[in-house]
């Protein structure tokens, strides 16, 4: 198979960037996205010119780095997968596609489609976690957890923190991320203690970070390859408001 | 014992005195302790944020120390951990099936092949109890039966039910759960974290560990960075295959660098090949991609019994087929541990009888338990697993049988420890997967998420406190001699890989290298392999040198030059992986020359390792001696006082 791509190149932070445009030849169906992006890589650092930049890693869709927008979608056309899952036997022979790294303004372009999303681990460190130290714990089975709780938790904690849904998003919101972690932790009886706070101080957090409001458009979902469910924002918005209401300070 | 295997010297593993069950404890109780008002005093630096490196900064930042991270990726939960698919074990019993500490230390011990510190293992198994409920403190989903009690999986090698999960993405969990209890410490100010900064070398003062030089990956910045103990959490070594399960960017440059510096490599050619990966499709690939163990619980694994057999799985009649895990070990069946089903795999392969494009796999079968028991209960099980598989071949594991080939994947091997985690380096650590400590020849599965885990929340933090309670460090700066020295030959190396301007890229002498090492020093090894392997290794990194072609400069995000970096060190390791396995002439677990093939009644090789204990019942580390020179072998003698070594059987 062969694809033209047009491809965003920019070497700083602050160059202005472009799409350039490579030729991938003779790809096997069963080469990945980002095996494909190695070939047109490799042909450039034999002509001594610099490869294409992007973020990946355990090319098994788990570690959240790969990150690029495929002809306008975040991680492409398939549903429910990260850009090294998706494969060129997806694409038809011949085809053009676009590769563009995330657009938000809380994540700026490093160099190429590489962005920086260290903007999410503050979110996270603000208040995405259950206080404990090590040690001194009740046993496992002490804390009795309903299965359909636990499987609800689960479906939340997925997350693999890759920012599609912020890619995806008009307002460049973040809130199916933040909602995923209130979610994992708020279904458990362990996350209760410091529900209230912690809605509160990620939601902060993430406002801090420069990520937009959430005006329920679901392109979040619609993109996300854990397919975690909208309904996890309602969740976040109820714990929110009520925390709101109730007038609980940030400690 | 021959004239090869004779040891420079004997190590010493400082394993504590006391019955072996209460080794552990009396030690802890014993052990002399940093003043709480201290700790803040002390500096650790952690180089990875895996299970090991996550859990360890957080407990330490939590008792008081001042703590810096370092991680290659862009945050501190990508780390490989997370790739984890099946579980994590710990002898709990919960399922009342016989499981206890005891039990879990003789399977860990016997899956290794006798070829692990007999102490370590055993704190192993003891604190396993304590890291699930850690985990559960801290919120990680694990499965859960209807009454709400934590539920189990089997695990290859083991007859117990053990092992905990959170569907088929335990590791994630896990590490979610120690790099936000990490977060929270950066949060609190404990925990200072450098992303997207690679370490390049190990810094030495006065013989003890007092810093290292990292690499900042976005600006270039070479730096020096000063603490009292510098600890390694930097993952295993299985990517100097080129394909294996690891992530791309998973490299062994920080121990190989730090074996460079004086830490004793242990076992180095203990690698541990994953039977259940799927096949390779083509050159083009630049990994391969596990499927959980666990399968092996629900699916059976057979080829046809005549070789070159071309009809379609489904036309094929039960009478046709060879279940040969199940034929060959009747006891343990799909469920024999990873070295012994790898190579099963690979005998049949070698027969004529494998399956796929190119004959290099077997059928991973779930028709009998999708029959018995519904597809719904292999969807809930392991739904994205059968989804991921659907993903890369394009075929339906739910009605067709899976291919599956083994792969490369966790490494045994790593720097040499004593019972406290420390290298023969003093104020060095190394920890998780980066150490030999506790797998020997072989690990089993769900054990890695246990050491890692283990070795970080509850060893570690521990251990350390009696090297600081036992030396004094002198005052040293970031611009002292030794470290100006050192980061000058960083910076030195760098520069040299921009500038050589060749014809071939880093990746083509991955790839290259990591097939001299995969046909000569994978599942099955010989003399003759490994001695042509040792040699075109030194070929192939002396054309290295003259003619890779790394473009770009060391100002900006460069990734040609990070990857030329680590195939760099991949190819000095590699020769070492193949000089161990060279000298050490028996086989054991994941280690098979072919020389030392085992016999049935009749005298026939049965495929069977072969150990010899009376040669070599010990842990082999190299001491670095200089590029191009031949490293010495140290051994360390295993002492078997609570377990008698016996012929590991699965039948």
């Amino acid at each position: 198979m062969n694809f033209t791509l047009n491809v965003w190149r920019q070497n700083t932070p602050k160059d202005a960037g472009r799409m350039e445009t490579y030729q991938a030849k003779d790809v096997s169906p069963d080469t990945s996205f980002l095996e494909m992006l190695d070939m047109v890589n490799e042909d450039l650092i034999r002509q001594s010119k610099e490869p294409i930049a992007f973020d990946h890693d355990c090319r098994e869709g788990i570690c959240g780095s790969c990150s690029m927008v495929i002809d306008g979608v975040p991680h492409g056309p398939e549903r429910g997968a990260t850009t090294c899952q998706l494969h060129m036997r997806r694409y038809k022979d011949g085809a053009t596609i676009a590769v563009e790294p995330w657009r938000a303004a809380a994540f700026p372009v490093i160099r190429d489609l590489v962005t920086d999303r260290t903007s999410m681990d503050r979110i996270i460190a603000a208040g995405g976690y259950v206080s404990v130290n090590t040690g001194g714990t009740p046993d496992g089975n002490e804390i009795l957890i309903p299965k359909e709780k636990q499987e609800t938790a689960m479906d939340a904690a997925q997350c693999i923190q890759c920012g599609a849904c912020v890619a995806a998003c008009k307002n460049a919101s973040a809130m199916l991320f933040v909602a995923a972690k209130v979610g994992h932790l708020g279904q458990l009886p362990q996350g209760q203690a410091e529900r209230n706070q912690r809605v509160l101080r990620m939601v902060e957090q993430h406002d801090k970070e420069g990520f937009g409001h959430c005006t329920n458009t679901y392109e979040c979902e619609a993109v996300c390859p854990k397919e975690i469910s909208v309904g996890f924002i309602a969740q976040l918005n109820r714990d929110y408001f009520r925390t709101a209401l109730q007038g609980e300070s940030r400690r | 014992m021959n004239e090869s295997a004779k040891p420079a010297s004997l190590l010493n593993g400082n394993v504590p005195p006391g019955p072996l069950p209460e080794k552990w404890t009396r030690y802890r109780s014993e052990m002399k302790l940093v003043n709480p008002a201290n700790k803040r005093k002390y500096t650790v630096l952690i180089v990875g944020t895996g299970l090991a490196g996550a859990s360890a900064a957080a407990t330490m930042a939590e008792l008081g120390y001042n703590v810096h991270t370092f991680c290659f990726h862009d945050s501190a939960r990508r780390a490989h951990s997370i790739a984890a698919q099946g579980g994590i074990n710990a002898a709990k019993n919960y399922q009342n099936d016989g499981d206890s500490v005891w039990r879990l230390f003789v399977d860990t011990l016997k899956g290794g092949d006798f070829r692990a510190r007999e102490a370590n293992v055993h704190r192993l198994a003891e604190v396993s109890v304590d890291i699930i409920d850690q985990c559960v403190a801290q919120g990680v989903p694990f499965a859960r039966e209807y009454g709400g009690l934590l539920a189990n999986r089997s695990f290859g090698g083991a007859l117990v039910s053990r092992t905990f999960y959170c569907r088929g993405q335990t590791g994630q969990q896990l590490l979610l759960g120690a790099s936000q209890a990490l977060a929270r410490q950066i949060q609190l100010g404990k925990v200072k974290h450098t992303a997207r900064c690679e370490m390049l070398d190990l810094v030495l003062v006065n013989g003890k560990a007092r810093g290292i030089i990292t690499r900042d990956l976005i600006t270039g910045k070479i730096e020096a960075h000063v603490g009292d103990a510098v600890v390694l959490g930097t993952g295993g070594y299985s990517n100097a295959f080129y394909l294996s399960t690891n992530a791309i960017g998973c490299n062994v440059t920080a121990i190989h660098r730090a074996y460079r510096r004086g830490a004793f490599f242990a076992n180095p050619c203990y690698t541990q090949i994953h039977p259940t990966s799927i096949p390779q499709s083509g050159e083009h690939q630049s990994k391969l991609t596990l499927m959980s163990e666990s399968l092996r619980n629900d699916g059976r694994i057979w080829v046809p019994k005549k070789a070159d057999d071309k009809r379609n799985s489904r036309d094929i009649p039960e009478a046709d087929r060879d279940y040969f895990l199940e034929r060959k070990y009747p006891t343990y069946g799909n469920l024999a541990p990873r070295d012994i089903a790898s190579r099963a795999a690979k005998q049949v392969c070698d027969e004529g009888r494998g399956v796929g494009p190119g004959g290099r796999g077997v059928y991973l079968d779930f028709s009998q338990t999708r029959d018995a028991r519904g597809q719904s209960y292999l969807v809930e099980k392991y739904g994205n697993l059968f989804d991921m598989y659907a993903r890369i071949t394009g075929e339906n594991g739910y009605e067709q049988p899976m291919r599956i080939y083994p792969a490369p994947h966790y490494t045994m091997g790593g720097l040499w420890v004593d019972y406290n985690l420390m290298s023969n380096v003093p104020g060095l650590f190394v920890i998780g997967e980066a150490n030999f400590s506790d797998h020997g020849a072989n690990r089993l599965g769900a054990s890695a998420l246990m050491q890692g885990l283990a070795d970080g929340y509850f060893i570690l933090p521990y251990t350390i406190g009696t090297y600081f309670a036992s030396v004094k460090n002198e005052a040293v700066r970031a611009d002292a001699p030794a470290f100006r020295e050192v980061e000058a030959e960083a910076t030195a190396r760098v520069k040299k890989l921009l500038s050589i301007n060749g014809k071939k890229t880093a990746i083509e002498y991955h790839r290259e290298v990591g097939k001299i090492l995969w046909d000569k020093c994978g599942m099955a090894r010989n003399r003759q392999g490994l001695e042509a392997a040792i040699a075109r290794i030194r070929e192939l990194r002396a054309e290295f040198w003259q003619n890779v072609n790394v473009p770009g400069t060391n100002d900006n995000l460069n990734v040609a030059l990070e990857r030329a970096g680590r195939v760099a060190d991949f190819m000095e390791f590699g020769e070492l992986m193949a000089l161990d396995a060279l000298k050490r002439e028996e086989s054991c677990g994941g280690h098979f020359r072919e020389e030392h093939e085992d016999t049935d009644e009749k005298g026939n090789p049965n495929g069977e390792c072969k150990r010899d204990d009376e040669n070599f019942s010990h842990v082999a580390a190299w001491e670095f001696q200089g590029d191009d020179k031949t490293p010495n072998r140290h051994i360390e003698p295993l002492e078997w006082n609570d377990v008698k070594p016996i012929k590991r059987s699965y039948k």
